[in-house]
This record gives C-alpha cells, structure tokens and sequence, in this order.
C-alpha cells in the first residue's frame, strides 16, 4: 500500500517537477515587483527583494567584518565612533563605504589583514551602520513608494520626508492636492477611469445594436458584410492612426477624452459586432417568433428580450474592452500624450525619464495593474469565455 | 455562403435594419476604412503629405520615384556594401528582428501552452494552476515591461538587485547587460512576450483538448498505445485545427507587438520592430509618408491572415 504510494509519487515527480518549474517563473516576477514596491528607497538599491525578509543580514556582515575592532555596539574606537550620526553620513552608500575600507588610516589599512567584505555585504553593513547611527532607521516595509508614485514625487528622499523637512519641489503643496500632479499616478488613475469607461460602455452599446441586426433582420449583403467585419478584426492600429490623428488636428479633437472614447468605439466595433452577433444567434429562434406573434416590435424583441438575455456576452465584452483600453499605450500616445496622461503613458513616461528609480516603477505598474488584476479575479469565467469565443483583435 | 434565413414574420421594413446598424458602420467607416484608404494614400506623398514622394529624392541617391517612402521602408536598415554584410544587417534590423519575434514567441507560446495544458489537465489545483499562467493577460504590456526590467536589472554599482543578475552573480559569472547586448536583448524581449501571452494559447488549448472525446483516447490505451504516443498520434491530430488558429493569431498578434519594445528598449540597440518603427518615423521623426509606407508593409505581412481568418469564419458558418 504504502510502496504503492511512493510509487506514484515518484512516477508523477517529473509532471509535477515542471508544472511547479512553470507555476513560480510566471510568479516570482510579478512578486519581486510586489515586495519591492513595499520596501523602502534605500532597501531597493542596495538588496535584492528576496533579502527583505532576512532582518539579520546587515548585523551577521557587520559582527563577521567590524566588530572585532569597532565593537559589538560599534563605539569602541572612539576616533571612529560608527554610532556617531555625523561620520556615518559620510559613508551611506556601499561605494563609499568600500572607498573607505580600501584606503589607509594613520599609516594602516583600514581592514588591516582582513579581506574587503564584497559589494553585497558592503551594501548590508550601511544599511546596519545607517540603524546603530541613528541616520536612518528603516522599517521592513513601507507605503511611502504608494505615496511619491501616487503624487509623482522624484526627489532623493520620500515624499512625506521631504514634505515634513519643507524641502519638497515647489510645483507641491504637501496636501491632498498633490494627488492630482500631472506627473503622478493618482491623476493618471482618474484619467484612465475617465478614458476607459464611456469606451467600454459605448462600444457594448452599438454592438448590440448591430449584432441584433445581423442576427435576427434580413437583409441584402448581410453575410457579405459580416465577412468584411471578420476581416478588419484583424487590421493593425497602425494602419488607421495617422489620418486620424491628422483629422483630430483639424477639429481640434487631439488630447480629449472624446477623441479617444471614438478611437476606442471604431476600433473595438468589429471584434464586439462579431461576438454579439454569434452570441444573439445562438438564442433559441421560437423565443423571438413568439414575441413577434404576441405583436412585439423589432424595438420590443431587441431591448425586452435580447439584452437581458444577452447579459452574459455583454459581460465578456465589457472586460475584455474594459482591458483593452486600460492596457493600451499606443492610442493613449498618440492621442492625449502628455497632456491628460492615462496610467500607461506615466509608466512609459518614468520609465524612459527615470532609469532605475526602481521605487517608484515599482509602486506605479503596481497601481496600474490593480484593477485589471481585481476585474480578472472577480470575474474571470466571462473572460476566458468571450475568449474562447474568438480574440483575434487590436 | 449561405446566411441563414430569418424567420418570415421577423421581416419588419426594408428600411428596419439599417437604424440598428449605422451607428456601428457609421462609425466603422470613419475610423477603419477611410484611414485605411488615406494611409495607402499618404504612403505616397511626402513627409507632410504635400507633395508626391518622389519629390524628396536626392540626386545621387538611390530612389524609386513614387515607391520612394517604400525605398526607405524597406532598405533603409540594410547595409549592402557586401552580402555578407548585408546578411548580418538584416538579421539586427526591425524585419529582422520581427521575424526572429514570430518564431520564437509563436514556437514559446503554443508549445509551452500545450504543455501545461495536457500536464495540468485533471490535476487537483487545476483551475488555479491556470489562472497563475493566465496572469499577464490581464495586466498591461506596459506593467509586464516594467516587471521583466526589473527581472533583467543590470546593477552598474555591484550590487544586483535584478533577480536574473543575481542567480549569475551567484553562480559565478559576471552580470548581463540583458537589455542593451545585441542579439541576446531581442532574445529577452521575446521571453517577455512569451510571459504575457503563453496563458492566452494555453487557455484556448485547454479547451480543445478537453473537448477530445475520452473514448477514443480510451480505446487507444486499450490498444496498447503509450501516453506519449496516445498524445502524439491521437489527441494532436484532433486538435490540430485549433492549435492552427492559435498560431496564425499569435502570428497577428506578434506583428502588432509595440509596447513590449517600446517600454524596455524603445527599440534602441538593435532591437526594432516594425510596428516600433512606424511609431518611431511617424510620432518622433514626423515624417507622414515613411511612417504610412512603414504601416503598409505591417498590413502587407498581415494580409494572408486577414484572408484566413475569413476563410475560417466562412466554413464556421457553413457548419452551424
């Protein structure tokens, strides 16, 4: 029995070897960038995000290198007191720190005899000196990433430090305000919600106008013209962007929200009309003969039978224009650009303007990604099926 | 092809079908197929579609008269002093480049897709399993790039903070500028791509091989057919038709690939593709004819699936 069981195990180990294999590659990413946009500037630059949780680190690399000189406590030089705010602030990156252990003082190496500790542990003994000096004692984990992503804060310091030290840049007010600093991702959240919902809604709302017509009216060209729509399912955005973008600056329609959500509702229509339609037709045809019977209307039949009936369908299009649109870049790019920037403009943006200012990409693609993340987990089974029910589109 | 009749007393007025669909053709016809016509157009005419392309010809110079803008377009990237120069121009320029994206990100994502769909099917954690791997679909390119960046973070202090950086470090080697080192940053860029969408072809996948039905997988095993060949010379062959629409659609969706490119290396150092580099003539060099001439290459590549995935809907519809 039991060797039965062993047995098993051992033939399934390969399968389950690489499906764990998959599993943490498609989640190790996306929860590095979780823990580091919980952990404080310094932490970011000068560790990795699998190191946040070893609290010791800093103390083990500082008893292994220094304590045999300076002490346990760090004071017993008192020429080079390390509890002294003063001289540490001289040595607060591991650079520096390095520089430091490498030259000589009153005629002798810094670490006499001893190897020089590595970057990493160069990097750990800061963060330990930072806390024993008083510089600066870091929490684990912080929101103030949330914070200077949110008001779009690019100072050295966080935000909240430098709005209490009255330090902050002056285009800020350090009150609530500030949330809505066109470089921050709070004005960029209320921007993308303002692009993206009228674009869900308004496109949901002509495709089902129009799929009803392909469905369930009669009239010349009908397949014909069906056809046409699957074929330009597939036409890129690019095709289609510089004559508009030219037409948009001639009506003056070139950074407003009304030229997106028309951008968003032209370009959605062919893959919506083709979902509505192949969902509508697959209603029971007795249920609209009967209502025609009992005198309904086209009109009737449309909004008292199919929409209701079609709520389903309207759903799966709902998330996945709702996705469509809040994901985007290009559209958003060439058409508010920098004047109303929608979440993924100001990512892009950080990214480029920005290198590695790994504490606020962090916090950012992490708030762009929370909607998205929430509708996908709440409402995943409408997903996949409008789906499975044919995403060629974009 | 044959529509399928409506039922006679549905027939209301000629005239009845038409309110419910102008808004959407109305709209449709603005915004598709007129601009589709105008970029064709435009691909012809100059860098602010004054005059014709041939205009901007310099004597001296190579030109192709009204294909001028397709001159540029299409040879511009290459160097052709000597073939085998030309060779290895090719292969880092953006046409090189997105044909290296079609083969490896359409191979990465139906074969790993497959692969986790027939390993996960009929385990006990399935459903999650799954979702773990669907993931990046709903987050947006833009987010993934900046999670992946992070991923290949290249410490120029000596500390790693880039989880990749530092399994190399920690094994012994010296850190990869995984972004900016030619022919391997195109590589990391693909991988990216194969995160985001491996969850779309595995979901569709899925689904298809759940629909094989059990008893002719039965029979095989009864046969005496081994899992591998049960896979191979059964379920495969039956699936085969949706494993084909999953390539020519990632095929499309690989054509149109932008963001991925433009938020890690906004195409520099070699790693261009088209749909980049019709952004990049059109919105930071705004040149109109080149960037157009650019976007009609794009729908020229994209042509093929159009007509296939027209192809399909029409024997769908003969089907139902």
């Amino acid at each position: 029995m039991n060797r039965q069981k062993i047995n098993a195990f051992f033939a399934r180990l390969p399968k389950n070897l690489v499906i764990l294999l998959m599993v943490l590659i498609w989640v190790l990413p996306t929860f590095g960038l979780l823990i580091t946009s919980l952990r404080p500037l310094q932490a970011i630059q000068s560790s990795g995000w699998w190191t946040a949780l070893n609290k010791t680190a800093g103390s083990q690399e500082y008893l292994r290198n220094c304590a045999s000189c300076h002490g346990t406590e760090g004071n017993l030089i008192v020429s080079a007191d390390l509890t002294n705010p003063i001289l540490i602030k001289q040595f607060n990156r591991s650079v520096l720190l390095l520089a430091s252990l490498k030259s000589e003082y009153n005629g002798q190496l810094h670490m006499e005899t001893q190897k020089i500790p590595n970057a990493q542990a160069a990097a750990d003994i800061v963060v330990h000196l930072n806390a024993i000096s008083g510089v600066q004692k870091q929490p684990q984990f912080t929101l103030s990433n949330y914070i200077d992503a949110l008001v779009g804060y690019r100072g050295t310091r966080t935000y909240t430090e430098d709005c209490a030290a009255g330090t902050a840049s002056t285009d800020l007010h350090c009150n609530l305000s500030d949330l809505l600093n066109s470089r921050g991702m709070g004005r960029a959240f209320v921007n993308s919600l303002l692009v993206t919902i009228p674009a869900t809604f308004l496109p949901i709302l002509l495709a089902a106008l129009a799929g009803y017509a392909f469905a369930w009216l009669d009239f010349k060209g009908r397949m014909l013209l069906f056809a046409i729509l699957v074929g330009l399912q597939v036409v890129p955005l690019q095709m289609t962007m510089v004559p508009i973008s030219r037409v948009y600056a001639q009506m003056g329609l070139n950074g407003t929200f009304l030229g997106v959500w028309l951008f968003h509702t032209g370009f959605g229509m062919p893959y919506a009309i083709y979902l509505m339609r192949n969902f509508l037709g697959t209603l029971p045809r007795d249920l609209f003969e009967s209502a025609y019977l009992d005198g309904a209307s086209h009109w009737t039949a449309f909004y008292r039978l199919a929409i209701p009936l079609a709520l389903p369908a309207i759903a799966s299009l709902g998330i996945f224009q709702f996705l469509w649109v809040w994901n985007d870049l290009l559209v958003a790019l060439v058409f508010l650009g920098s004047t109303t920037p929608v979440v993924t403009y100001q990512i892009a943006n950080m990214v480029s303007s920005l290198g590695a200012g790994w504490h606020l990409l962090t916090a950012a693609a992490f708030l762009s990604m929370l909607l998205p993340m929430l509708v996908f987990f709440s409402l995943q089974r409408y997903f996949v099926r409008g789906m499975l029910a044919g995403a060629v589109k974009g | 092809m044959a529509a399928r009749p409506v039922p006679r007393i549905m027939q209301q007025g000629k005239l009845a079908p038409f309110y419910y669909l102008a808004p959407a053709l109305i709209i449709m016809l603005f915004f598709i197929v007129y601009p589709m016509f105008n970029t064709i157009q435009l691909s012809f005419l100059n860098r602010n579609g004054t005059a014709p392309a041939g205009t901007t010809c310099v004597e001296g110079r190579p030109c192709w008269g009204a294909f001028e803008n397709y001159r540029y377009a299409l040879t511009a990237e290459f160097n052709t002093s000597s073939v085998k120069v030309f060779w290895d121009s090719f292969w880092l320029s953006s046409y090189g480049n997105t044909i290296k994206w079609i083969i490896f990100m359409v191979a990465g994502t139906v074969i790993l897709g497959l692969l986790f769909a027939k390993l996960v099917d009929g385990i006990k954690n399935e459903a999650l399993a799954k979702s773990i791997l669907f993931m990046p679909m709903a987050i947006s390119f833009v987010g993934a790039g900046v999670i992946w960046k992070f991923v290949y973070s290249f410490g120029t202090q000596q500390v790693q903070v880039g989880l990749l950086n530092a399994m190399v470090t920690a094994l012994g080697g010296k850190p990869i500028s995984f972004l900016t080192a030619p022919v391997l940053n195109t590589y990391a860029l693909i991988v990216v791509g194969i995160w985001i969408w491996t969850g779309f072809c595995m979901t569709i996948l899925s689904s298809s091989l759940k629909s094989v039905p059990d008893e002719i997988i039965e029979a095989a095993r009864v046969d005496g057919a081994n899992e591998w060949n049960v896979f191979w010379k059964i379920t495969l062959p039956i699936i085969m038709p949706t494993v084909i629409v999953v390539i020519t659609t990632m095929v499309i969706n690989v054509l149109k690939q932008f963001d991925i490119v433009y938020v890690m290396t906004g195409g520099n150092y070699n790693t261009d593709v088209i749909a980049n580099r019709m952004y990049t003539e059109m919105y930071l060099n705004f040149n109109t004819g080149r960037g157009t001439a650019v976007a009609v290459v794009l729908v020229l590549a994209i042509i093929p699936f159009i007509y296939l995935n027209i192809r399909r809907f029409i024997a769908q519809e003969e089907m139902r």
